[in-house]
């Protein structure tokens, strides 16, 4: 198995290293969603936006209200309502934010260091089945807000868990057999593969082989699914923000901090697996004609892979604050009786003109 | 709904587009104006306490009490304004004035102003002028109820307030 093969060769150390260098940027990233959120939204809308909170009296456009807030977060009282499963409440939090971040196993940053003559591929784990694994804990982070509802002892948070439940496993399939169509046309399961596959050049060498050029269609259905998984505007109504009474009705204090880090660090999973299948991952188009030294390549492919994550975290902030949100029916019209057909329609395609050019 | 209506794409598209030239738009403006290169600010929040907005000549604000050339208050406890309250929160007490052409005059002058609704009946009431709200304060916070009661005193000496209203308080 090639997993327990790479740590036995290239060793826990780097494995480590890997892992806790993925960990510190995707909590720095969610960190920064939570300020971004709030300054894009207000530029979009005309105003400032929150720039109050301040030390020592340096106000930082607003900085360190992400802080504020998990100060807040922390001093609330920890509290679990009577008669609820205490067990499953203080889990179903847990299984969010860890189903979530540790997707990001598989997420390759960049293409390989060359140090002290070995080769070290630039993922936390390397393996041949990545992109299933994703998927797989992506299905395992429905756990969270479905134990949310139910551990919490309330009608309302029932109800509410019961429509997000539904919501995700229905854009479970779709976001299924979206990725189904990228794997026919990169003929691999391994998401290092994938980027590599993504360097070539279409079209006389103009445009570069991204996954958005060879499955557009594919693209627009993954982004529509991959936002539904996040429970995000339009596809917000499991939780609702203040219409609406969702499953964490009955968490206070850091449980809640922790749905809302892991609504964040599922915003950036998704912009890292639309980075990594449809826009090159940390392909730069045009790096290999300035023959640059090997470490300024790799340093200059980890910086391109997370700024195009920082920008599709921006559209998708962007879309949050831009539409309105969907009907209940709607939304499950939506994802059954639309899009899944079209990503068959899709997968078809796809597999016809495989099949046609060879 | 017609055909490319029903796409949804297209008009999230456009959606898109409006509130993506908003936020690339203020950005620059906004961008240009902090780095001093344009006058008026990209975006339109006001930032209270440094910055206010100027309010309507004829706004209500905190009340006061006007005095005559003498120094003494021109109220003469005929208690119109307490009756014409629509929320009681103005308390007189009445005390004998020994001038005999200014008959009474105000002991005590109480305005609960956690009571008070602004609708300035108080000021169109008066027969001599002696209430006004004209003082232009606004930020009346207080961190008790006994805080937010004015006495004769307080309403007798405003503090001088540059006015919201951008107009010098009136005599």
């Amino acid at each position: 198995m090639s997993g327990g093969g790479y740590l036995m060769t290239a060793g826990l150390g780097w494995f480590a290293g890997k892992a806790g260098f993925m960990i510190g940027m995707v909590m720095g990233f969610a960190g920064m969603l939570g300020w971004a959120e709030r300054k894009q939204s207000a530029v979009m809308q005309d105003r400032v936006g929150a720039n109050r909170a301040s030390i020592l009296g340096f106000r930082a456009l607003g900085l360190f209200h992400p802080i504020a807030d998990a100060i807040k977060m922390l001093t609330k009282e920890d509290f679990v309502p009577p008669f609820a499963d205490k067990v499953l409440h203080l889990l179903a939090p847990l299984i969010a934010a860890v189903a979530a971040m540790s997707a990001f196993a598989f997420i390759p940053f960049g293409d390989e260091i060359h140090v002290g003559g070995r080769i070290v591929p630039l993922v936390a784990v390397p393996m041949d089945l990545s992109a299933l694994y994703v998927l797989g804990v992506v299905g395992l982070a429905i756990y969270g807000p479905f134990l949310a509802g139910a551990a919490s002892n309330s009608k309302y948070a029932l109800m509410g868990s019961l429509r997000a439940a539904a919501q995700l496993i229905s854009y479970e399939v779709t976001l299924g057999l979206t990725l189904m169509g990228v794997f026919l046309v990169f003929r691999s399961l391994d998401l290092q593969a994938i980027v590599q596959a993504q360097g070539g050049a279409l079209l006389g060498g103009w445009l570069p082989r991204w996954g958005i050029v060879l499955q557009p269609f594919g693209f627009l259905l993954f982004l529509a699914a991959a936002i539904a998984e996040t429970k995000r505007v339009p596809f917000d109504l499991p939780e609702g923000e203040s219409e609406i009474i969702g499953y964490f009705v009955e968490y206070s204090g850091m449980r809640f901090g922790l749905f809302m880090i892991a609504e964040f660090i599922e915003i950036v999973l998704f912009s890292a697996l639309m980075a990594t299948l449809f826009f090159g991952g940390w392909q730069v188009p045009g790096l290999a004609r300035l023959a640059l030294p090997q470490a300024a390549v790799a340093l200059i492919q980890v910086a391109a892979f997370f700024v195009k994550v920082a920008l599709l975290c921006a559209f998708q902030l962007l879309i949050r604050w831009t539409l309105p949100r969907f009907r209940y029916d709607q939304l499950m019209a939506l994802g059954w009786k639309r899009l899944l057909p079209l990503s068959l329609l899709n997968l078809l395609v796809t597999a016809a003109v495989l099949a046609w050019r060879g | 709904m017609k055909f490319i209506e029903r796409l949804y794409y297209p008009a999230v598209v456009k959606g898109l587009w409006i509130t993506t030239r908003h936020l690339i738009g203020n950005l620059v403006r906004h961008g240009l104006f902090l780095a001093g290169l344009r006058k008026e600010p990209g975006l339109v929040t006001v930032q209270y306490p440094e910055q206010k907005r100027v309010l309507p000549p004829r706004s209500r604000t905190r009340h006061r009490l006007t005095r005559r050339s003498s120094g003494e208050p021109k109220c003469v406890a005929c208690m119109l304004c307490a009756t014409a309250c629509p929320a009681e929160c103005i308390h007189i007490e009445a005390g004998e004035h020994p001038d005999p052409t200014i008959e009474k005059y105000p002991v005590a002058f109480d305005i609960d102003l956690g009571r008070c609704v602004f609708c300035g009946l108080c000021v169109e009431a008066c027969p001599v002028d002696a209430i006004r709200m004209d003082t232009g304060i606004i930020d009346l916070a207080a961190y008790d109820r006994h805080a937010m009661v004015l006495h004769k005193e307080e309403l007798m000496n405003p503090p001088v307030v540059a006015t919201p209203t951008g107009h010098p308080p009136t005599v």
